[in-house]
């Protein structure tokens, strides 16, 4: 078995304020795999996005261990890339110079990458739109522009934080179509982060359910569907669907309603 | 409307022009669409407009011309009032002057030479003040923007020193810094430095945080979310705190030149005052308005330009 894209040995974190400290994770262990889709579910404030932010490198964990293709994280160089909620593209500058911002930072605006970038614009649609500017496209194609600002910087595992939530339900659909589509055609190893089960269940090949703060693994639910090759639309419609999200319903709604 | 038009077409179906004219219709609006989509709606250019546009636009026309119209009326019978008021001695013209001796007055300055002197010296003046002030409060806000501590030590000064009615400096510093043009430029860049650090330092610090964020996941530093994303988003901030500067300068300018000049058109009004040379400081002032005019012009057109890319 080759060793996994990442792992989490035992992590905690703690999160500091004037008032109080707070474990915010505790004791969390996974795996993910080359070429896996994972989601994480669970109740708002559970740490999810905390989690992200550690396999990003942004903060540190208070406890445990993260691996990169088996290397401690300090001293990793695995590329990393990382959806936010909003797709924050520049409103100042192009789509095309948008594109081109994480190249710019890491000095890699060579022939290679922009062939790259000019490759990614006409496979996803947005060709025609690589000299407007952010405001003059519509929701999706901002979200598709936005993943491929990520994805021309050749990450070995991509984060996605609700990177859909501020998109209308139909267009959701279509472009968390759309990008589970093409994460899957690239085989790159993804975690996503999202309050919607459905879509969780749509695009993932295991769920992880995250209990309330500290945020715990309280259980990971693989999903094997009887079809082979389906995509996140299609799996909405298949008959395994249904038993998935009833399950994974229950489990966080017990976490939930503690709450209330 | 879709019926009309295919009953036209049923109408003329022999008719060669008015089918093609129909297609040619058709194709535009198909342009249209595809257009509206980008979000450049260009269906204005495209169609003639209707006769309700028509009237829309008209009415608007004629609301400005009728504003450019009353503000040149106001401006000419205060001028009309003014030079009859002195003519028939309603008014002492030697106290209140009349429009007509400014003229002359304005005639023999620039003839010999003496307006354009102190006119460039003030703007002088106040050119350099307001690079300094622009460049100067720039360079603090970035390094407050990136030493939080830096800027919490200093805000309650930063406060204080806004605050302060600044014409009270002015004697301080001539007495610091002698009777000469450098005391004037400090003393317009007193006027408005404080506040633009401040105002400028505020924009830095009320940036989204998650676009921060966004340069950090690519692995950008703190040079990067400078460069690429805190100046450029302040691009608008910073020149209406620009627009306010210039004018705040062209204060200190007069202030400084009140006290401690021997040229510029502060110096033309107090000078004036005290000899009893009324159309001297009357004149001054109508220029220093001129000034305070032509420089906000300036920065709103260049403000405009770049409005469409940031």
């Amino acid at each position: 078995m080759a060793t996994p894209i990442l792992e989490f040995f035992n992590v905690n974190f703690i999160y500091h304020t004037i008032s109080s400290e707070t474990l915010s994770l505790k004791d969390i262990s996974f795996k993910l795999d080359k070429n896996e889709f994972i989601s994480f579910v669970g109740p708002s404030g559970c740490g999810k996005t905390t989690l992200l932010n550690m396999v990003a490198g942004l903060i540190s964990s208070t406890s445990g261990e993260i691996h990169l293709n088996g290397i401690p994280i300090e001293n990793s160089d695995t590329n990393v890339g990382y959806m936010l909620q909003k797709d924050h593209l520049l409103e100042w500058r192009t789509i095309y110079k948008n594109l081109t911002l994480g190249l710019e930072i890491q000095h890699k605006l060579d022939q290679h990458h922009l062939d790259m970038i000019d490759d990614l614009l006409k496979t996803y649609g947005l060709w025609d739109f690589r000299n407007s500017y952010p405001r003059q496209l519509s929701g999706g194609m901002r979200q598709r522009a936005a993943l491929i600002r990520t994805l021309v910087l050749s990450p070995e595992i991509l984060l996605l934080d609700e990177p859909f939530s501020a998109l209308d339900y139909q267009t959701r659909l279509n472009v968390s179509n759309d990008i589970g589509s093409i994460i899957k055609e690239k085989g790159i190893s993804t975690l996503l982060v999202t309050h919607d089960l459905a879509e969780a269940i749509s695009m993932s090949d295991r769920v992880i359910v995250l209990t309330k703060r500290p945020g715990t693994i309280k259980s990971i639910i693989p999903l094997h569907f009887a079809t082979p090759g389906l995509t996140p639309k299609t799996r909405r419609n298949a008959p395994e669907f249904t038993k998935y999200y009833n399950e994974i319903w229950e489990a966080v709604h017990d976490e939930n309603e503690d709450f209330d | 409307m879709k019926t009309k038009t295919s009953t036209n077409q049923e109408k003329n179906t022999k008719s060669n022009d008015a089918a093609t004219l129909f297609k040619y219709n058709q194709k535009k609006t198909n342009q249209n669409d595809t257009r509206n989509t980008s979000g450049k709606s260009t269906s204005s250019e495209q169609e003639p407009p209707s006769p309700g546009q028509l009237a829309y636009v008209r009415s608007i026309k004629r609301n400005k011309n009728m504003i450019r119209l009353l503000q040149l009326f106001i401006l000419i019978a205060f001028l009309s009032l003014w030079e009859v008021a002195a003519h028939y001695n309603w008014i002492n013209d030697f106290i209140f002057c009349s429009p007509s001796k400014l003229y002359s007055t304005f005639l023999d300055m620039m003839k010999d030479g003496s307006l354009p002197h102190h006119i460039g010296i003030t703007l002088y003046e106040t050119l350099v003040g307001f690079a300094i002030v622009t460049f100067g409060s720039l360079l603090v806000a970035i390094l407050f923007w990136w030493n939080t501590t830096l800027s919490k030590v200093f805000e309650p000064y930063l406060v204080m020193l806004n605050a302060l009615p600044k014409s009270a400096l002015a004697p301080v510093l001539i007495v610091w810094l002698g009777a000469n043009q450098t005391t004037i430029i400090v003393c317009a860049c007193s006027v408005a430095i404080f506040g633009s650090i401040l105002n400028i330092y505020t924009g830095f610090a009320s940036l989204d945080n998650d676009k921060l964020k966004l340069i950090e996941t690519l692995k950008g530093n703190r040079f990067h979310c400078l460069r690429m994303v805190v100046l450029p988003s302040n691009v608008p901030n910073i020149l209406s705190i620009m627009k306010v500067n210039i004018g705040l300068c062209l204060v200190g300018v007069v202030i400084g030149e009140f006290l401690a000049a021997k040229e510029g058109l502060g110096y033309l009004i107090i000078y004036g005052s005290q000899t009893f040379k009324m159309s001297n400081v009357l004149l001054s002032i109508l220029i220093l308005c001129a000034i305070a005019m032509l420089l906000y012009m300036i920065l709103q057109r260049i403000e405009r330009k770049l409005s469409e890319y940031f």
